[in-house]
């Protein structure tokens, strides 16, 4: 466990990361707190439309949108959606992602290919597309939308972990522990997945901006959680045929989306700054 | 001739991924439970009608026997018809297709213009302010929700300064159809009026999608430059005293660009999926709206064109990048 | 003064993670006309430094001048207006020759493109003109001479079929021959001075002696000076008029090359000397290690691994001494001098 203190160390003296760390905490405490600091709690479900569309001032710190809702009070529980979202979606991805990378590394055969094939045949089309068309086939609800999300993201661990898994299949400390007699099993638990835990950390922790963002749109193509879950991406579509007057309607949200990802961002380029240098990898796209 | 060898290798691989979409896309569009006939007979059909509709359309018969016919029928450049508008989708397709195009191309010139001297700058004034300026833009282009920046935009240069016209390609007639691309025929035709207006509606679309796509290239750039300014050869041209102009824009911009090149390519890709929802949020008429409404109509066909149609983009894309990537940097030839 | 390079009190400071290094202390040197000299220094010693620090491209933010000047053909370089510099100097009156040609040219670009590019600016051709604006403006007639005078060098290191090499990558030639179209880029510019970086380190030892022979042979023909830096003794004695030793950022001892290996006076010399290994079997290093540069040692910094060593030599850097006419010390006690030790 003294790898991971040395790396919170380090991630601690670059800036940049804090900064993302704080705005992921912030987004934590948001989503966990909301009952707590929201100032209208109940205006998820109750409608006061003799208040609709008030400016941002009073008692409405960010303004009402078009049921007389509290935006401030709405933006806290969509932290909630938001992490449930990004959460549940990039693990599954990983989940999923991850022991096929492992297998198709390991292999080098028919079975390797095939796996990388269908990955590669999920990396084709554009992510937002995939998933636009599986939550349409779905429905539009909760789940469907972390199902969509996660049948799209998962061939992005997949690769990452199939790439470092042949790269190390290649080191002296692999192929000395196989010789000595260690079983497949022990010699991925023990040897390989310390190794590529670096870089699915690193993943993950980009996936998760990059998955609240494609949540986000497809909430706002009316595609995510119903009405009167106050998920982002539909507040923002909402607001639409109010602007420009009701703009905090529209900003709100956005800005919370835009602070959240930029939290994941910051702390995966600070996480990837820490450990890459270890590992000596290449610069990677996304 | 190793090019050649390249660029066959991977078409190779063309047909099986292509494949494997056309897989993927048809058990999505096939296993729902919403009835897409029903959907198009309409709340007055019958189920005699209904079904009646359904023998017609083909969608009775076992599942790999209609893919088995749809794929047959792509071979030959049918992608089948749009439950929607009643027209072939190839020719939906095609007639969208410019307008989406341009936009693409217009937002990837922009970035790319701007986006490649701001990341060298960058690279040369590091920690300078205009560096650390650009670190904020390069962070919040990836962190912006597209379709946000867009209404944002609106908001500001639309509605509230009224510079720009709030949606659409044009307002008014268009320009001869010669390419089908306004801003080329408009200028062929020396209709300047048009010209300018076609500018003014692509300006916050093009800007939206070119926000990221900047963001990243500023971000690549700056990585290849500083990456390059430790080299050698950059050393020995600074010691025989060569101008720093051709050293930076010529030498060290070359080498910095062997990898921006790949960026530049699937950055194409990554437009082209981001057209999809910012053409949503523009009424750009463009094949991202037409891919979004087929979705929410259910038009299952349709869907499954433009995914053909976008995976096979991001592959033949993809293969371009790679030659390109040959070309650019001639050490690389890669025998995979 | 006649010299064409005279380097007086030169002090260079580097920034590091562990502090302030002092990577040259008070070094002069002289380099004549038509003259030959080598800089000889175990790694770390900073003849690279100084080499850089002549061609002035130090690291800006690690670098720092404490003193010193660097004088040519009379004026000093440190404190001329750069732009000047950069244009009439480096690269024409100074020319350079890297210690490892695989990395010092461009992998894009072929050959000719970045030869060619350097003539444009650097040919003896080339207009003198307005230093702030580079001229882009390659005139055919000039170009066509420069290309002709670009394939005569090329054939005079010794490249087959110089025209087809033109066209070639970096890559596709061997580490020897990329050497010698450096020596051939470091010869076009009709240079009065090049300054080499240890130019044949990076190659394979049977290629070395080739390349040396073919610089000597070609700088003596054209009456340029050369400043080259070594750490093999063998190279030096192949190669140089004059031998100058460094150690840990100061010049110990300046002498011709014969009298250098005839009758070195400086202790540290004598070392190095003895320490090349003879084929006895018997490997006489000198005990003791480089001293940091963060904190070195105070006086004459090889006094703590000297076997001669007094405490004045600690207490102050020795003045240089002439033994002779053109030979120079900077110690306390040289040995079989007049005032010194005996051997």
């Amino acid at each position: 466990m003294s790898a991971a203190w040395f790396v919170v160390r380090r991630l601690t003296r670059d800036r940049s990361a804090l900064l993302g760390l704080l705005l992921i905490a912030a987004l934590v405490l948001a989503a966990l707190l909301a009952p707590v600091l929201a100032t209208h709690p109940d205006d998820v479900f109750e409608l006061h439309p003799a208040e609709r569309l008030r400016p941002p001032g009073g008692p409405h710190w960010l303004g009402t949108d078009r049921m007389g809702a509290d935006v401030y009070s709405r933006l806290l529980f969509g932290a909630r959606i938001t992490i449930l979202i990004g959460v549940i979606a990039v693990g599954a991805s990983l989940l999923v992602g991850v022991p096929i990378g492992l297998v198709a590394g390991y292999h080098h055969g028919w079975l390797s290919d095939a796996l990388m094939r269908v990955s590669d045949v999920f990396l084709a089309v554009p992510q937002v597309v995939l998933a636009i068309a599986i939550a349409q086939t779905l429905g539009p609800s909760l789940p469907n939308v972390i199902l969509a999300l996660s049948a799209t993201y998962w061939p992005w661990f997949a690769r990452v972990v199939y790439a470092e898994t042949r790269s190390l299949q290649k080191e002296v400390f692999v192929e000395s522990t196989a010789a000595l007699g260690a079983s497949p099993w022990r010699l991925t638990v023990l040897h390989v997945l310390p190794n590529i835990a670096s870089p699915i950390i690193v993943r993950a922790s980009i996936g998760m901006g990059f998955t609240i963002l494609t949540a986000a749109a497809l909430g706002f193509l009316g595609l995510g959680p119903p009405p009167p879950t106050p998920e982002w991406g539909r507040t923002i579509a909402e607001s639409r045929e109010f602007l420009p007057d009701a703009w905090w309607y529209a900003a709100a949200p956005g800005v919370a989306i835009f602070l959240t990802v930029m939290g994941f961002n910051l702390l995966g380029d600070g996480l990837r700054d820490v450990l890459d240098p270890r590992l000596r990898r290449g610069r990677g796209a996304r | 001739m190793r090019l050649l060898a390249l660029a066959l290798h991977r078409l190779l691989w063309f047909v099986p991924t292509l494949l494997g979409l056309l897989v993927v896309t048809f058990v999505i569009s096939r296993v729902i439970p919403a009835d897409p006939v029903a959907l198009v007979a309409g709340e007055t059909a019958t189920p005699a009608q209904v079904e009646e509709l359904r023998r017609q359309l083909g969608y009775d018969r076992a599942l790999p026997v209609q893919f088995g016919e749809y794929a047959w029928r792509l071979v030959r450049g049918d992608m089948g018809t749009s439950i929607f508008t009643r027209r072939p989708i190839v020719e939906d397709l095609a007639h969208r297709l410019p307008a989406t195009i341009e936009l693409t191309v217009v937002a990837m010139v922009v970035s790319v213009l701007v986006g490649i001297p701001l990341g060298v700058f960058s690279a040369l004034w590091r920690n300078s302010v205009l560096d650390h300026a650009l670190r904020v833009v390069t962070v919040s282009g990836l962190a912006i929700a597209s379709f946000w920046l867009g209404i944002m935009l609106q908001l500001l240069f639309a509605m509230r300064l009224g510079w720009t016209p709030l949606n659409g390609r044009l307002q008014g007639f268009p320009p001869s159809p010669i390419t089908g691309f306004y801003l080329v025929d408009a200028a062929l035709t020396a209709d300047w009026r048009t010209l300018g207006a076609a500018l003014t509606h692509l300006a916050l679309p093009a800007a939206t999608l070119a926000f990221p796509a900047l963001a990243t290239l500023v971000r690549f750039t700056r990585a290849g430059v500083l990456d390059v300014m430790q080299s050698n050869f950059v050393l020995y041209q600074r010691a025989m005293g060569l101008p720093r102009t051709l050293i930076v824009w010529k030498y060290m911009l070359r080498s910095a660009l062997t990898s921006t090149v790949t960026q530049i390519g699937l950055l194409f890709g990554i437009l082209l999926a981001g057209a999809v929802v910012t053409e949503a949020v523009f009424d750009w008429p463009g094949i991202g709206t037409y891919a979004v409404n087929s979705i929410l109509r259910s038009d299952y066909n349709a869907v499954m064109g433009f995914t053909v149609w976008a995976g096979a983009v991001f592959i033949v894309v993809n293969l371009l990048v790679d030659v390109a990537q040959t070309l650019v940097d001639p050490r690389e030839r890669p025998s995979n | 003064m006649t010299e064409l390079l005279s380097v007086r009190g030169l002090s260079v400071d580097f920034v590091t993670d562990g502090g302030v290094a002092q990577v040259l202390d008070g070094i002069s040197l002289d380099v004549g006309r038509g003259e030959v000299v080598g800089l000889v220094g175990e790694s770390g010693c900073g003849k690279t430094t100084l080499a850089r620090a002549i061609l002035g491209i130090l690291p800006a933010g690690a670098a720092r001048l404490r003193g010193g000047e660097v004088r040519f053909r009379g004026a000093d370089l440190l404190r001329a207006d750069p732009v000047a510099v950069n244009d009439r100097v480096r690269g024409r009156a100074i020319t350079f020759i890297p210690q490892d040609p695989s990395t010092s040219f461009s992998p894009v670009f072929p050959v000719e493109t970045q030869i060619m590019d350097l003539m444009r600016w650097k040919s003896p051709r080339a207009p003198g003109g307005n230093a702030r604006a580079p001229r882009w403006r390659y005139p055919r007639e000039r170009y066509r001479t420069d290309r002709e005078a670009v394939l005569e060098t090329l054939r005079a290191v010794q490249i087959p079929e110089p025209a087809r090499a033109l066209r070639r990558l970096p890559h596709e030639f061997s580490g020897g021959q990329r050497q010698r179209l450096m020596i051939a880029m470091a010869l076009l510019p009709d240079p009065d001075l090049i300054v080499a970086d240890e130019p044949t380190t990076a190659l394979d030892v049977t290629i070395q002696a080739q390349i040396l022979r073919l610089l000597r042979e070609l700088v003596k023909e054209r009456g340029v000076s050369v400043l080259f830096t070594t750490h093999d003794l063998g190279t030096a004695h192949e190669l140089c008029d004059r031998i100058v030793v460094m150690y840990a950022g100061q010049a110990m001892e300046a002498a011709p090359a014969d009298v250098f290996f005839a009758r070195p006076a400086h202790p540290y010399t004598r070392r190095l000397l003895a320490s090349v290994p003879t084929g006895t079997g018997e490997i006489r290093d000198i005990p003791g290690e480089v001293p940091s540069l963060v904190a070195p040692p105070p006086g004459c910094r090889f006094h703590p691994r000297c076997d001669y060593a007094t405490p004045e030599c600690r207490a102050g850097r020795p003045a240089p001494r002439a033994l002779a006419p053109d030979h120079e010390v900077r110690c306390h006690h040289p040995v079989d001098a007049p005032g010194g030790v005996d051997a």
